[in-house]
């Protein structure tokens, strides 16, 4: 090598360290920007429990859990009928959910060339951006209407079809992910594709899918204005899904808009509640899926 | 290769032409090739090998806009008729991939037991005799034995490759594509996996892309050169590692451009 050709070689060599520092700099911007985000995040998060915490704790005790409503004036009264329906309601929706939100990422995901596809993606789309409220009515009109009953059921329909766009994304997202080359192992081996598909496929991307049903389950646990019209709320204890159920929501929002203080604790602490009905089934949901693994 | 042993030409591809769209990869193949023989193609990079080997176990079907014309036999019968069923030729006609690919959420047994298990057979002792076999003739089962059920992603990269050749080898498929099986591997794992393919042609009888000249010529009965889409030159490897006609065949074997 000549003497230009050195020459030239630690000239780019500073250059190189020169610039080594200078992205250092940047990363360290980049990694304090990206903290100072993250806190703002955080705060309204903490703040929640905070006000939660405070001003619900002293109301959570055996009562609230084994008591249902109780008019103002009688002491006591929990939620017991609240949590019964919102568990039931949410429950029964999240087989809808499920049932049709992974068979439509499915469809949408490993049978992209069906012809039924742009439609099955269009009615996913327009129902992720129906309000939640109108979900309400529309159930309200298919099925309150034509069985002259408010019920638990309903409810649980209009929940149902909140999560289904919410599922369908998600799985499709999550079987994307999925790499081509186990598809094509799969039917290499002389399989069906459907077969491919549920047992090799599926199985493959089922902790993201119950991410994604757990992200819906949180979505419409929290929902009271489809349910007013549905399942109407109760007051009294009932679990039998025919007939009209309260919800969480429901008696969070009534005891929320009372003029009576100790009904404002309950609607604090039956918030608190429910986020962590929500927060740990997710937790159980996760924990279970990877066990599979 | 005995000479006394009738020779039985179990696979035949006859004026083969594929095509990306309107792009043609692969033009006028005629092939024929021998049941329990090894055959190797080889040619540079693009040349249309994948592109080929694909289409002999019908999986350019789940590529859209993908054609093949021509005509594949299969014992005769051509695999493209209107009468056949893609999933049944890809049951006969097996397919190693140059990168291994072990289905993820399955054990090292399940693996191998899958074709197996979701075709349907339920009989414990069948699959494990044949689980146990596979993995043998994949020259695996002694690394393996001990930790069957552990997920199969915990293997090492030349340890998933014999796995899913034994994952293919498990279903006993008439013909094993092998799409540059060792690229990836260590040369004990290539040595292990070549001395494989003379012990299966009993069985099976194979078709090899591979990049490596010496591995071409140390397991295969023929060997087809292919360049640009076309396939060059066709023979018994012997003559054409040592008096290739073509003198493309000749240039790309001595490494003059490839
Ligand atoms: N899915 C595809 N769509 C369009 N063109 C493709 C596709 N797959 C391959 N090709 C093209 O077809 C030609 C043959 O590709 P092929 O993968 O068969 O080559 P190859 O001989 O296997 O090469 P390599 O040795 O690098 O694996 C190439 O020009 C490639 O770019
Ligand atoms: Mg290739």
């Amino acid at each position: 090598m000549s003497m230009a050709g050195q020459l030239d070689l630690s000239g780019t060599r500073s250059q190189i360290l020169r610039r080594q520092s200078s992205r250092k700099a940047s990363n360290i911007f980049a990694g304090v920007v990206i903290s100072i985000c993250t806190l703002i995040v955080l705060i309204p998060l903490f703040a929640i429990f905070y006000y939660l915490i405070s001003k619900g704790i002293s109301s959570i005790n055996l009562e609230f859990f084994t008591q249902s409503f109780k008019p103002i004036g009688e002491t006591g009264g929990g939620m017991l009928h609240a949590i019964v329906g919102t568990l039931e309601m949410v429950g029964l929706a999240s087989v809808i959910g499920v049932l049709l939100g992974v068979s439509g990422g499915i469809f949408l995901a490993e049978y992209r060339e069906h012809k039924l596809v742009p439609w099955i993606s269009l009615v996913s789309d327009v129902l992720s951006g129906i309000p939640a409220i109108v979900m309400g009515l529309v159930v309200y009109a298919m099925i309150v209407l034509t069985s002259k009953h408010y019920s638990g059921l309903a409810g649980a329909l209009a929940l149902g079809f909140l999560m289904v766009p919410i599922v369908v994304r998600t799985t499709e997202e999550v079987l994307k992910l999925v790499p081509s080359t186990i598809r094509e192992a799969g039917l290499a081996l002389g399989l069906p594709k459907w077969k491919v598909t549920l047992s090799v496929i599926l199985p493959a991307a089922t902790s993201g899918i119950v991410t994604g049903v757990m992200l819906a389950v949180a979505r419409v646990s929290g929902e009271a204005a489809p349910l007013i019209f549905t399942a109407f709320g109760n007051n009294n204890f009932n679990a039998d899904p025919r007939d009209p159920m309260a919800a969480m929501p429901l008696s969070i929002y009534q005891y929320a808009i009372s003029p009576f203080p100790e009904w404002h604790r309950l609607a604090n602490a039956g918030a608190l509640v429910l986020i962590i009905m929500v927060f740990s089934a997710t937790l159980i949901a996760r924990v279970a899926t990877r066990q599979r693994k | 290769m005995t000479a006394s042993t009738p020779q039985k030409v179990i696979l035949s591809a006859q004026d083969v032409a594929i095509y990306y769209g309107t792009k043609d990869a692969v033009r006028h193949v005629n092939l024929d090739v021998v049941s329990n023989t090894v055959n190797a193609l080889i040619g540079p990079s693009g040349c249309g090998k994948t592109t080929f080997l694909r289409a002999i176990n019908r999986m350019h079907d789940v590529t859209p806009n993908t054609r093949v014309t021509g005509k594949i036999l299969l014992e005769g019968e051509d695999i493209y008729a209107a009468d056949q069923d893609p999933v049944t030729i890809r049951r006969r006609i097996g397919m190693v991939f140059q990168k291994p690919n072990p289905f993820p959420t399955m054990s090292i047994y399940d693996n191998v037991a899958s074709g197996l298990k979701l075709a349907g057979v339920r009989d414990r002792k069948i699959l494990d005799g044949i689980v146990e076999q596979s993995l043998r003739q994949a020259a695996l089962w002694e690394e393996v034995k001990d930790r069957l059920k552990t997920p199969a992603t915990g293997l090492s990269g030349g340890q998933q490759q014999r796995l899913c050749i034994a994952r293919a080898l498990a279903v006993q498929p008439e013909i094993l594509l092998m799409d540059e099986p060792t690229s990836a591997l260590d040369p004990q794992s290539t040595a292990r996996i070549e001395d494989l393919l003379g012990e299966l042609k009993k069985d099976v009888t194979i078709l090899i892309v591979t990049h490596n000249m010496q591995q071409a010529a140390r397991v295969s009965d023929t060997t087809s050169f292919f360049l640009i889409g076309d396939l060059v030159e066709h023979g018994p490897t012997d003559q054409i590692f040592t008096n290739p006609k073509d003198k493309r065949t000749e240039g790309y074997i001595t490494g003059r451009f490839g």
